[in-house]
């Protein structure tokens, strides 16, 4: 059965230096409290997964938390370049960062086989990309029914998986609805999983689409509006001024360093923080 | 439609470049076409060809939203208003598998960094992998949307430094080598059958090299060739874009400019 505890303890808990942690989100429902609490308690050393690190996980890098990523896509979506990210892999800074690198499908495919308990996950992908020269978690493969060669690649076993979610009711099923991404994989992938929420409720919502039964989930945290600047459908919208903005406060290394002191390590939890960007926000 | 028409009153002169190759792009979407769109201008042409001339054309996102009918040019893939308009909103293992690999896209319409004589697009480093001039976002869905769509569009503005004679990366596969070396590849779909820039329009030859194939009003030959890095070949049948028309202008600007 999942707990309900509160998000310092939740990290606390669940995320160790050098662990391999995944936070999703596909543009939707992006953990943000909970990836601040991991920058506030200063974990170090992360293998840091997600198909589409953004604004988040340029802050993670920025701040020091990863040693490596293994991604798909690293940008700010519809804006540009993650300039922490860039920095890390083109300057060393703050700390070097080992990449290792798929397509959205490959890495769909690597959590499908996590979550499945499998060893690999197969597609018809990578061929005739450089990608297979980059990246020593793709190989090809041969289907003994047909001889036809595929790629395989490893699955997925995060050491946790953190995600955003509509609703949990008081048994600590979770709920949520709207854009998926792969946020029931990388639960059944990990070892443990943390779940934020918008809200506990006595029955989930019938909108839901995605129900991770209660004894799937290791910690549940209400986190309201958890996920800002992301969105969580039907409670708030994306922010997109704020990740428009973000290409000013992270072009500079001293100006982001100072935006992270000022808004996540100094800010005592998340509500304080959203009060903060709520009173800087243009009216 | 009429609405929305009506309501914005925007000057037809001074058209953009982007602009021009977004009403040419979607001019190249066949009313009930299945189109996977990858974000920014392809995503802006493919809404203003289902807005137009192709009301039954199914918007796929990689964000999982089947048959997306967004009111305004998201900002991200998963934009709240996909999910929100959408058919059907499934899961990115289902998307990639279910729909893009089992053969049920009909154009993946792709953006590009770098792209090659052969329509191969590198989305991933400028300069050397292990140390990058510049570090791009990487593949995301463009491998397998370019191997596995029927076929693929592309648009890029044109430079020097996007149109190359040798990608620094290759992430996603057009014509590969040219030939048949993208079939001996076993991919299942055909590759980019055309690529729309700011100066004009190419299409792949039988062996596979883009050749230009249009221009743009006002645009030159001589322009298209100073701004690809190889040895652009032009068609003996060198056609002029039709300009964009009132109506699409119309439509195109009343889209854009929704907040």
């Amino acid at each position: 059965m999942a707990a309900f505890t509160g998000l310092a303890e939740a990290i606390a808990g669940n995320v160790r230096d050098g662990d391999v942690v995944a936070l999703e989100g596909f543009t939707h429902l992006i953990p943000y409290a909970a990836g601040h609490e991991i920058i506030r308690q200063g974990r170090r050393d992360l293998t840091l997964v997600r198909m589409t690190p953004d604004v988040l996980y340029d802050q993670m890098i920025g701040a020091g938390c990863a040693r490596r990523l293994v991604f798909s896509w690293g940008g700010n979506p519809g804006v540009g370049s993650l300039h922490r990210f860039r920095e890390a892999v083109e300057h060393q800074w703050p700390v070097p960062l080992e990449l290792e690198e798929h397509s959205h499908a490959g890495m769909a495919a690597r959590y499908v086989a996590g979550a499945s308990g499998l060893p690999f996950g197969v597609l018809r992908g990578y061929v005739g990309t450089d990608l297979p020269a980059h990246t020593s978690t793709i190989a090809p493969i041969t289907c003994p029914f047909t001889g036809e060669v595929l790629t395989a690649v490893p699955a997925l076993r995060p050491d946790v998986g953190i995600i955003h979610a509509q609703q949990a009711d008081r048994e600590g099923n979770v709920g949520l609805w709207g854009i998926q991404g792969v946020q029931k994989e990388v639960v059944l992938a990990s070892a443990r999983s943390i779940v934020t929420v918008e809200e506990i409720v006595d029955t989930l919502d019938p909108r839901v689409t995605v129900t991770l039964p209660s004894w799937v989930v290791t910690d549940i945290v209400h986190v309201p509006r958890g996920a800002r600047p992301s969105y969580a459908h039907g409670y708030y919208e994306r922010d997109n001024d704020f990740y428009q903005s973000w290409e000013a406060i992270s072009r500079d290394r001293d100006a982001c360093t100072e935006w992270l002191a000022l808004h996540v390590l100094q800010a005592a939890d998340f509500a304080e923080h959203l009060a903060l960007v709520d009173q800087e926000a243009p009216a | 439609m009429t609405q929305i028409i009506e309501a914005t009153q925007v000057p037809l002169d001074g058209v953009t470049t982007d602009e021009i190759m977004t009403v040419v792009a979607a001019r190249e979407l066949r009313d009930g076409v299945v189109c996977f769109v990858g974000i920014g201008l392809p995503s802006t042409a493919a809404n203003l060809a289902r807005l137009t001339h192709a009301p039954a054309a199914v918007l796929i996102y990689e964000s999982g939203t089947i048959g997306a009918k967004p009111t305004r040019p998201p900002l991200s893939i998963g934009d709240g208003e996909l999910a929100e308009t959408a058919d059907a909103v499934v899961s990115v293992p289902e998307i990639f598998s279910y729909w893009l690999q089992a053969g049920r896209v009909d154009v993946g319409f792709l953006g590009a960094a770098q792209v090659d004589r052969f329509g191969n697009i590198n989305t991933t480093v400028v300069g050397d992998y292990e140390h990058p001039r510049v570090r791009l976002p990487g593949a995301g869905g463009a491998p397998e949307i370019a191997a596995s769509a029927k076929r693929t569009f592309i648009m890029l503005r044109q430079t020097p430094r996007t149109f190359v004679e040798h990608l620094d990366f290759r992430t996603s596969v057009g014509h590969a080598e040219g030939g048949d070396s993208r079939a001996r590849l076993g991919m299942t779909g055909a590759g980019p059958q055309v690529v729309i820039t700011d100066i004009g329009v190419m299409r792949p030859d039988a062996t596979g090299e883009l050749v230009l194939s249009a221009l743009h009003p006002g645009r030159t030959v001589a322009e298209a060739i100073a701004a690809t890095g190889w040895p652009l070949r032009v068609a003996d049948d060198l056609a002029v874009t039709e300009p964009p028309s009132q109506a699409e202008l119309l439509v195109l600007r009343a889209l854009t400019s929704r907040p």
